[in-house]
């Protein structure tokens, strides 16, 4: 989430200049006057910026709905995309122009991590999917079965090729500069790689698993943004001047009543909850979990008596949703005051400018990052099934091993569950 | 690693040298005495060497009874080591005037070390735990409990770490609790990554564990010997007193000794076994193919000159052949890198706890490369070769609960039946 003090100057696009160390100091001494004494209430030009920020809004809005509905594999292409814009944002952040001129091929050093990152992460995910997409052809099937086996050999030594190289350009007196972007690339690249795996690894247990808390997330800055606009009083954290506590906790409240009722609402679709075992872009169909089965609450006595319906239909993923809601609404504004710290620590007004009115991607995303690792790792533990892991053994048996070796297996191991038992 | 000749006194001298302000002053001495002069030509040179040796000594007498103790002692000189690494990194871009503002920031450090330690021990010795508390059904369930949520336990303190750093940031020390945030998280991925492949090769059997290292140190050494003796040519800018003679006497000592040591090695039992639980008894199990001798007739010259007629090779050696290439080739980059990174920062050594070879990071910095790479290529090359049966029955029986065990048991039978049916 974006300071949202920053918006009443970032009506006009700006030049990346604005962004080196020596220009930007001016804008944040300006605007950190405005920051202090004034609050989003009383700007008097806060109408003219929500019209600029509810326009672009409504353009990603847009274009993400079209992707939900084309499909799984162009919601990944999506995210790798966006991926590569926060990446290639957050790399040209820390460079210094002039040390970079000496330093001819250093650039390429941090795309060639980038490469090795994507095709280490994806690999891993695609391992599953691919082979039960290329079962047709035989050729095709083997080479691409090696390609799987050896995918960690090919990414280490991928890497370990750059730091040869890294090590090799290493050149006298830019020591230092080169160590702190070599760090910095890693950092990068873990932080954008690792919220992107979780995110496409979400994707494909069922669409719902991105949708739902990327809407979340959005809810919570849209629901903060208009209570601080009209009732915010009481500054938050001193980090982000403009935010307040009457829009947080109206926030808070929004989102999980949110969080509830869209829950019931998106669960009802197949197309959303139905998870991809392949890389098919065809129409899903599935046997529905048991979490996205209605179950019929019968109402206390008073409500039955108001409303004209007797029971109402509860999906048990709401109960899920809802502690989703409350990590939304408390603990992924972290997020965004993680990148409100960093900006203040490094003197930067955003992290790019592609989108008018909020800033560069990695001002939308910064949010999103910590609720997608979230979500995953909630899903992981509470949502799925027990047979996670004998899936995996079961596709290791079947993949690996002939079917005399399956039967002589399978009566081993009959074997010594009895002895267990006993 | 080669330390400059300067570091004969032993360095008990405090952690100041190696503060920016002061450290300023001993570096450029020693690169003078680095610049011109090799380790041949040098005079004191073996004084040094003995105190090298003295320590080292020490070093390998203490390895070899770790190793005869077992998996579960070498774990814990991994974890040890690990926590003096760690004490050292977060040491050295501490700047004692930030810090006395920011009381709690230290405890930060720590609290994500405990966590990452938690994350990656958990990972690895999960099942193996359950093993070994099989006994008592209320310790079995609370152990199980704990694995299953372990994921969740590790974000969650992660991310109240987050949070405490967050609410921390201080008005003017922006800058620098960023910096140390992604310095602590460098050194706990550094740190961590190559000690979770460390102790995952041991539990695959010493043998993965106790031959990289050995290589590394035989690497070292030899090159140490034939830069002392026979070296002439600088090999790189980085670290000045390394010799393209020390390189390449080194490369080929260590690829022959990977041969043969692999033959020794790969005959006990206690090296070669994998450990399925946490007991610290003695092993016993089938060695697998990779162990098993087969034997080679000699080409006709040889049984003339010497009394064998064949040689046996376990297949384990031509998997060392390879282990020893990447360590000599290779591995000395991790060196490199931490030379790189102390000129960088103007740092002498990371610490001083090993006479004569500065501190414990200076001696792993290759061991780390090599640990990486150690478990990649045994998980790559060496597993599938040997995958069997045998193996995924291993597999099921150390890595799934007694309950997952039957969930599995019934769907391969059902799987199967549906096979024999569509058959005929």
């Amino acid at each position: 989430m974006r300071d949202i003090q920053t918006d009443s100057n970032s009506s006009s696009p700006k030049t990346p200049n604005v962004r080196l160390r020596r220009r930007s100091n001016e804008i944040p001494a300006e605007i950190s006057k405005l920051n202090g004494n004034y609050l989003l209430v009383n700007d008097k030009y806060k109408y003219k910026s929500m019209w600029i920020r509810a326009y672009s809004s409504l353009w990603m809005l847009v274009s993400v709905s079209l992707i939900i509905y084309l499909g799984h594999l162009y919601i990944w292409a999506m995210v790798v995309v966006i991926q590569i814009f926060m990446a290639s944002e957050l790399f040209n952040l820390l460079r210094r122009a002039n040390q970079d001129k000496r330093l001819p091929k250093f650039k390429f050093l941090n795309w060639h991590f980038f490469f090795t990152a994507m095709l280490f992460v994806y690999g891993r995910i695609l391992s599953q999917q691919l082979v039960n997409t290329v079962t047709s052809d035989k050729f095709l099937y083997r080479f691409v079965s090696n390609l799987i086996k050896y995918q960690m050999v090919i990414c280490y030594f991928l890497y370990i090729a750059g730091f040869v190289w890294f090590i090799l350009s290493l050149k006298k007196r830019y020591y230092k500069y080169q160590f702190g972007q070599y760090a910095w690339t890693h950092m990068i690249l873990i932080v954008v790689f690792t919220q992107s795996a979780f995110t496409v690894a979400n994707i494909f247990e069922g669409i719902f698993w991105f949708i739902f808390p990327a809407s979340l997330i959005a809810m919570n800055d849209v629901g903060a943004y208009f209570f601080g606009f009209y009732f915010g009083r009481t500054p938050l954290i001193k980090l982000s001047p403009k935010k307040t506590w009457e829009g947080f906790i109206g926030a808070s409240v929004a989102t999980m009543i949110a969080a509830f009722t869209f829950a019931n609402f998106l669960g009802r679709f197949q197309w959303l909850t139905c998870p991809r075992k392949d890389l098919s872009t065809s129409w899903l169909q599935c046997d529905t979990d048991p979490i996205f089965k209605p179950e019929y609450i019968p109402l206390p006595g008073l409500l039955s008596h108001w409303l004209p319906w007797k029971e109402i239909a509860v999906l048990p993923v709401q109960w899920h949703a809802l502690w989703m809601g409350l990590f939304a609404s408390i603990i992924a504004p972290f997020g965004g005051f993680f990148a409100s710290g960093f900006k203040r620590a490094f003197k930067i007004k955003d992290f790019g400018d592609s989108i008018p009115g909020h800033g560069g991607f990695t001002d939308r995303m910064d949010c999103q990052m910590v609720m997608a690792v979230f979500v995953y790792i909630y899903h992981q533990s509470f949502v799925v099934g027990q047979d996670y892991s004998v899936e995996m053994l079961l596709n290791q048996i079947m993949r690996n091993l002939g079917s005399e070796e399956q039967l002589a297996l399978y009566t081993k191991l009959g074997k010594i569950l009895q002895e267990r038992r006993l | 690693m080669q330390k400059d000749i300067s570091t004969t006194a032993p360095s008990t001298t405090s952690g100041r040298i190696r503060h920016r302000k002061r450290s300023n002053e001993v570096i450029p001495e020693v690169g003078k005495a680095n610049g011109t002069q090799l380790l041949v030509n040098d005079k004191s040179k073996y004084k040094s060497m003995l105190i090298r040796a003295y320590s080292s000594v020490w070093m390998i007498g203490g390895f070899v009874l770790i190793i005869y103790m077992g998996h579960l002692y070498i774990t814990a000189m991994v974890v040890v080591i690990q926590i003096f690494m760690a004490r050292e990194l977060f040491n050295l871009l501490r700047r004692a005037h930030e810090d006395r503002q920011l009381p709690g920031f230290r405890l930060l450090n720590w609290h994500f070390f405990f966590t990452a330690m938690l994350f990656v021990y958990g990972r690895i010795l999960s099942q193996r735990l359950v093993n070994t508390v099989t006994s008592d059904m209320v310790l079995y369930r609370l152990v199980s409990g704990l694995i299953k949520y372990h994921t969740v336990i590790c974000y969650s303190l992660y991310i109240s770490g987050f949070m405490w750093f967050i609410l921390t940031l201080k008005k003017k020390m922006y800058k620098y609790q960023f910096g140390q945030y992604a310095w602590t998280h460098m050194i706990l991925i550094v740190v961590f990554g190559q000690s979770s492949f460390t102790v995952a090769s041991i539990f695959e059997g010493i043998f993965w564990f106790l031959l990289p290292a050995t290589l590394i140190v035989i690497n070292d050494i030899a090159a140490y010997f034939f830069g002392f003796f026979f070296g002439r040519t600088p090999l790189i800018k980085l670290s000045p007193k390394k010799t393209w003679e020390g390189f390449i006497g080194a490369s080929v000592t260590t690829i022959i000794s990977a041969f043969m040591l692999a033959n020794i090695m790969g005959r006990s039992q206690w090296l070669t076994c994998p450990r399925k639980d946490l007991s610290t008894g003695w092993l016993h199990c089938d060695p697998g193919p990779l162990f098993k001798p087969e034997s080679y007739p000699l080409p006709g010259w040889i049984p003339h000159w010497f009394a064998w007629k064949e040689i046996s090779i376990l297949p384990v050696q031509w998997h060392a052949l390879c282990l020893g290439l990447f360590a000599s080739i290779i591995a000395p980059f991790g060196g490199f890198f931490a030379s790189g990174f102390k000129r960088a920062f103007k740092i002498k050594d990371f610490g001083d706890s090993i006479p004569g070879h500065g501190g414990i990071t200076d001696r792993m910095d290759c061991q780390m490369v090599m640990a990486v790479f150690a478990y990649i290529y045994h998980q790559s090359f060496v597993v599938p070769e040997s995958l069997s049966v045998e193996m995924i029955l291993d597999q099921i029986l150390i890595n799934l609960t007694f309950d997952e065990q039957q969930a599995l048991y019934w769907r391969l039978g059902e799987i199967l039946q549906q096979g024999i049916l569509g058959k005929s």
